[in-house]
């Protein structure tokens, strides 16, 4: 296994539309190492949740190879997809996605569940994620009752629950104020320097922007610009 | 993990409730229906039983061959022996002789002359020993006559009271039984009618007349014999002991039924009788029929409410895909959660059924009060039967339709790729 936990080479992804294609991405090469906070950046429709998609093994590419932790994505099974999903990959979304009917400890659980562990093992750990994000005595509260910044909160919490090598976000601060996006930012950057956890965000927030410690620019499917920072 | 579906499962009451009560109203109609059906399908064969059949009806080998002209000349004779082997060898059934009979009835005026002269069919029934079956059989009482009483002597009888309103015959009148003995000549016996009744059965209203067994034998020469043994099951619950009643009447048949001897008895139970048996097949399958639409249109709304939830949880879907759940997984959980809709619904819908089904078998459907003579005899009160079907039926179609529903609308997930999956949610 390479050093890159994430590593494409000529992706180029093309959508059916009516009877002609529409390429989304048209040759990304990226290639991003564990413990990365990074950021796709670019125009609404410029590929950035098609990148995140693709290499959360949710799509494939069409042409080029796409290695998550040494996983082909374009030759993985469905089962195989989910299991990569399940074990090492943590989703954030744009609209958090709680689901209504369950407390805010029981969202975080739900990945602990599909990985089977036991209920002793799952509560130690959903408490530590609890904690991460400040929502322990919110526990048993509804999402219905949650403010946004809040939901976000339990979002990162379950995508962050077990641990995973990478967490994609898409979009993660959309919904939030300033005031809410920089604390939920703040707490990605620690975890992410504590666990070394790799984040990649898709993103054209300038408030996340900030965060960012290498900024990948595109335009068209296509990468413009990939800066470090600092 | 199953735990955690069916919390979720039952604190979302949209996703729960509204199935939960389709397939409650469902099966408790299946329910109902199915213990209504029993139990007009065991008034059906009671009725007829109790008229004509019997549950099992014993003759001799001559006069079954003959039975629809009722040939009392191949009676069976020293009656009194044939009863009590029957008693004997089959102590849960009730067995009681009885003769059925034609002739005129003549209804003389007060200088003797004849008034009215009218065909009748003639039943003589043990009326006069004290607890006797055909008591019950034909709903007699003093009260249940319309006019008059019982007849307490062998030379009473009762007349349909419709008849006797055609004819002008009142209760206390002499009535004269113009017939044919047992050995061939004329028979002419008076009789008093001590009683009118009405049957509810049109062709009894039509012209009968019931006297007691003894009463007939006087009147037709026909000491210590009977046309026919009719026994019934004690509990009268025949519906449920048709295989039963096709061996005891095979083993009986071998036992005392010899072709060589057209005098030898002869025993048929009740579906031997009038075209029962396809009768009872047909009742069958309605109920199977009626179970089949039932789980055809709770199917359809079912899958359509599967629809609507799976729609709804569009984006639950999504959640747990990206989470990392295979698609299998998912919808085999979607598919035990609506196994656990459909078993709730159906233990409800079947108690519910239950209880309805149990008060109509109790009280009954009285729709004598709905017709305008409520002194019927028969067929007026519709009553419920709970069998032991009633308490599975309901469970089929219950857990089937909505595994069915939810198992068409899930097609949807497994069709598509998990991307177009993840893009149409629009997580
Ligand atoms: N499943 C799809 N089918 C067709 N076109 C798609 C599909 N997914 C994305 N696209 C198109 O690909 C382009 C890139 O989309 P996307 O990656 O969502 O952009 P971004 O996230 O940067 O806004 C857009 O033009 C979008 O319309
Ligand atoms: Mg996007």
């Amino acid at each position: 296994m390479s050093k890159e936990l994430i590593n494409t080479e000529g992706m180029i992804k093309r959508f059916p539309m009516g009877n002609r294609e529409f390429t989304a991405l048209n040759g990304i090469d990226l290639k991003i190492g564990k413990g990365e906070f990074c950021g796709l950046v670019g125009p609404s429709g410029s590929g950035k949740t098609t990148i995140l998609n693709i290499v959360g093994t949710l799509d494939i590419p069409s042409e080029g190879t796409v290695k998550v932790l040494g996983n082909d994505v374009g030759t993985l099974t469905a089962k195989m997809a989910a299991k990569l999903r399940n074990k090492h990959i943590g989703f954030i979304f744009q609209t958090y996605n709680l689901l209504p009917v369950y407390t805010v400890y029981e969202n975080v659980e739900l990945p602990l569940l599909l990985l089977g562990y036991d209920k002793a093992k799952r509560e130690k750990m959903i408490m530590d994620a609890l904690e991460w994000v400040d929502l322990v005595d919110k526990r048993d509260s509804r999402p219905s009752q949650l403010s946004g910044g809040e939901s976000q909160r339990v979002a990162v919490a379950r995508a962050m629950v077990k641990r995973p090598e990478i967490v994609l976000a898409d979009e993660p601060t959309a919904n939030l104020d300033s005031k809410n996006s920089f604390n939920i930012l703040s707490m990605m950057e620690n975890l992410n320097k504590e666990l070394k956890t790799t984040f990649l965000f898709a993103t054209h927030d300038e408030k996340v922007m900030k965060y960012l410690r290498r900024k990948i620019s595109l335009v068209d499917g296509k990468i413009a610009k990939d800066e470090r920072i600092k | 993990m199953f735990k955690f579906l069916v919390k979720g499962l039952f604190r979302d009451s949209s996703r729960s409730r509204f199935p939960v009560i389709i397939v409650s109203i469902g099966i408790f109609l299946v329910v109902f229906l199915q213990a209504f059906m029993m139990g007009m399908v065991k008034d059906m064969i009671n009725i007829t039983a109790k008229m004509d059949s019997g549950h099992f009806k014993v003759m001799t080998r001559a006069y079954e061959e003959l039975s629809s002209v009722v040939p009392n000349d191949l009676a069976i004779m020293d009656v009194d022996v044939l009863l009590e082997d029957l008693r004997e060898e089959y102590p849960d059934i009730t067995w009681t002789p009885r003769i059925r009979f034609g002739g005129l009835i003549d209804i003389p005026d007060e200088n003797g002359e004849t008034r009215v002269q009218a065909p009748i069919a003639g039943l003589g029934v043990d009326l006069l020993t004290p607890g006797s079956i055909e008591l019950n059989n034909f709903n007699f009482s003093d009260t249940s006559v319309l006019e008059g009483r019982m007849p307490q002597e062998p030379n009473e009888i009762l007349l349909s009271a419709k008849f006797a309103e055609q004819a002008g015959v009142k209760v206390g009148d002499q009535a004269t039984l113009v017939g044919a003995t047992m050995y061939g000549s004329m028979a002419i016996h008076n009789f008093t009618v001590c009683g009118l009744v009405k049957f509810g059965i049109s062709v009894m209203d039509k012209g009968a007349l019931i006297v007691d067994i003894e009463g007939a034998r006087q009147a037709l020469d026909m000491d210590n014999c009977a046309g026919e043994i009719l026994g019934f099951y004690e509990d009268m619950n025949y519906g449920d002991r048709r295989e039963e009643s096709d061996k005891l009447r095979e083993a009986y048949n071998a036992k005392y039924s010899d072709e060589n001897d057209e005098f030898s008895p002869v025993m048929l139970n009740f579906m031997d009788q009038n075209e029962m048996r396809s009768l009872m097949v047909t009742m069958d399958s309605a109920i199977y029929g009626m179970l089949f639409l039932f789980m055809l249109v709770m199917f359809i709304v079912l899958w359509n409410a599967g629809l609507l939830n799976s729609i709804r949880r569009y984006s639950e879907v999504g959640l747990r895909l990206a989470i990392g759940e295979g698609k299998r997984h998912l919808i085999n959980s979607m598919l035990l959660e609506s196994l656990v809709v459909g078993f709730v619904g159906s233990i409800i819908g079947t108690l519910l059924g239950l209880a309805l089904s149990w008060y109509f078998q109790k009280y009954g459907l009285d729709v004598g009060y709905a017709m305008e003579n409520s002194s019927i005899m028969f067929a007026n009160v519709f009553r419920a039967k709970i069998t032991g079907q009633t308490f599975y039926i309901g469970f089929i179609p219950g857990m089937t339709a909505t595994f069915l529903g939810t198992l068409m609308a899930s097609r949807g997930i497994k069709k598509r790729q998990t991307a177009q999956l993840f893009k149409e949610l629009e997580v």
